[in-house]
């Protein structure tokens, strides 16, 4: 089975195409729960630095097309090609390894290390250390380095930094504040340095304040990473998406420019709730 | 696992000293029971603490781990009818056997989790268990009297109580620092993260696995070396050094002493040993109390005994 859209012995052209090609495409993906179909012949792609959102009433299968993407879920049919490489067969740490990196809906964390230990746990990832067996990671400076950059990325480097006034304690990941526990979680999607981003609901259960902030940040890391962004908060995708796509009972019923979406009749009718 | 503030952990420095200085004094008081209720105290201590590694940093509870004591013990017996009697020569081998065992029964029962895993490890022990249990020359159910004891470098014998008790707290000591170290390595962060959110893990480009078991595989070999201990405690081997109630009784101690905190099991064994001794000789139904402060330990402290020196252990 052909693994790639090109043919063998261009690796030179491919190499010069990778900035054009897409970085994510996905062909034909279905999936099946029973007599369930909850994708249905997707296909969609997303391009190096470009912000594609995915929307789409409550039960659209957004997520189990992210998990599908990201390796937890296996499709029944179709293709997941990434950096123009075939890896729907691959289990979730190794796409992850390739630079296909996930923030959950739910934000999953390292409850018990603290945010900057957590963020050093993705470097201990991204640099292969796993199996350093002496070396403390607490005072490793490599480590702490990457993890304040991980940390400022979100915005979080200075607002979790260990109070001098306080004993010195610095609270564990599962106390922090929901919002926090947001950008924690979007700190570590983005500290193994991925080439795309596959980002669940980021902005939900978030009050306006912490929402304006993460519409803020994700602006800012827009261009730098590819990001597949599945969304309810409209107004949100609008003002962030290079493309949308609008996904209903498991397909992709229009896609495109945010414009053309915002007046494309078949959305406004299935999702925008013309008459809702 | 929160960070612990100067004070707790000056209280916690200054309670070990003084219990580390009180097992060092005994011994040369010339009391043999007090001198081998140290030496106990302290086999137990590094069995609690090897057993930690597993429950309280990978949150891998394992209801198997007298399997990797008993192969100590075994080791400890036999190696001396081949006429080997030298403690660098049988606490290698020791922990060597242990630690391929916990190799090839992990790379089965840590593909399994939670209630699974539980009956997975228990399963690998019984095999154990009843291997020794049908060894007829080595006098099957009964075990055996260890022909020889195990020999210090320079010839003294761990026979004699109190070279037992003082090379069994220096293996102690050894072991705390050595898993205190592991756990604070990245190898000890990335078990921890694994523990905390698998999920998060993998999304990383991590499978927690080969993590796992290269700590399931250390964590055999280190309770093998307190097994060596046992033999030469009690100078015999015998297949319930590793039943399944050796086991309970691990896991009891870790969890008295509070799991994840390498000291905390160190001082449930201490703990459990002593009350053990003291309970069994005023009644018949000391198991019966044992019971009732495991209770009271679960509903009244939170971090254990361990909390209980930090002082940060009320609920």
């Amino acid at each position: 089975m052909s693994s790639s859209c090109k043919p063998d012995g261009a690796e030179a052209d491919q190499m010069r195409l990778e900035c054009e090609a897409p970085l994510l495409e996905v062909r034909g993906l279905v999936k099946r729960f029973g007599a369930l179909v909850v994708t249905d012949q997707v296909s969609l792609s997303v391009r190096p630095g470009e912000l594609h959102a995915l929307i789409g009433p409550n039960g659209a299968g957004k997520s189990c097309l992210i998990g599908q993407i990201s390796g937890e879920l296996r499709p029944d049919e179709g293709e997941v090609h990434f950096r123009g490489q075939r890896v729907d067969d691959l289990a979730v740490p190794e796409r992850a390894r390739r630079g296909l990196a996930r923030a959950y809906q739910v934000p999953r964390l390292f409850g018990s290390l603290t945010p900057a230990a957590n963020a050093a746990v993705a470097e201990i990832s991204r640099v292969r250390s796993g199996f350093r067996f002496w070396r403390r990671a607490a005072t490793d400076p490599a480590l702490a380095a990457a993890a304040r950059i991980a940390l400022d990325r979100v915005g979080l480097g200075r607002a979790l930094a260990p109070d001098p006034a306080d004993t010195g304690a610095v609270r564990p990941a599962s106390l922090l504040a929901h919002g926090d526990k947001r950008l924690l979680e979007l700190a570590m999607g983005f500290a193994s340095d991925p080439a795309l981003l596959l980002l669940d609901e980021p902005l939900a259960g978030l009050g306006p304040a912490d929402s304006a902030a993460m519409v803020a940040l994700l602006r800012s890391l827009k261009g730098r990473y590819g990001i597949l962004l599945v969304e309810h908060d409209v107004e949100a995708v609008f003002a962030l998406a290079d493309r949308i796509s609008v996904l209903v009972g498991g397909r992709v019923i229009a896609s495109g420019p945010a414009a053309q979406i915002r007046t494309d009749p078949r959305v406004r009718a299935a999702y925008l709730g013309e008459s809702e | 696992m929160q960070p612990e503030s100067n004070l707790a952990s000056r209280r916690l420095a200054i309670a070990l000293g003084l219990l580390l200085a009180i097992a060092l004094v005994v011994p040369l008081l010339g009391q043999p029971y007090y001198t081998r209720l140290v030496a106990r105290m302290a086999i137990f201590g590094i069995a609690a603490l090897s057993l930690d590694l597993l429950v309280g940093y990978a949150g891998l509870v394992s209801f198997g781990h007298a399997a990797f004591f008993g192969i100590g013990v075994y080791c400890a017996g036999l190696l001396p009818m081949l006429g080997v009697q030298q403690v660098w020569v049988i606490v290698p081998v020791a922990m060597l056997v242990a630690g391929l065992y916990g190799a090839l029964s992990g790379l089965i029962s840590l593909r399994a989790s939670g209630l699974y895993f539980i009956f997975i490890t228990l399963a690998f022990a019984e095999i154990v268990f009843y291997i020794a249990q049908g060894l007829r020359m080595l006098g099957g159910d009964d075990g055996f009297r260890l022909p020889a004891p195990t020999l210090l470098p320079g010839g003294a014998s761990l026979a004699n109580p109190v070279v037992l008790a003082y090379t069994m707290l220096g293996a102690l000591v050894l072991a705390v620092w050595f898993a205190r170290r592991l756990s604070e390595s990245h190898f000890g962060q990335v078990v921890v993260a694994a523990r905390d959110n698998e999920t998060r893990l993998r999304a990383m480009g991590l499978s927690a696995y080969p993590y796992r078991l290269v700590l399931y595989t250390i964590a055999s070999a280190l309770c093998a070396l307190a097994g060596v201990g046992f033999a030469n405690l009690v100078e015999y081997a015998s297949p319930a050094s590793m039943s399944w109630i050796v086991s309970g009784e691990f896991l009891f101690m870790v969890i008295l002493g509070s799991a994840a905190t390498i000291i905390g099991p160190v001082l449930g064994a201490v703990v459990f040993v002593g009350l053990e001794q003291i309970l069994s000789a005023l009644t018949e139904h000391w198991l019966f109390w044992l019971g009732i402060i495991l209770v009271l330990r679960v509903l009244l402290l939170r971090q254990g005994l361990y909390g209980l020196l930090t002082g940060r252990g009320q609920r």
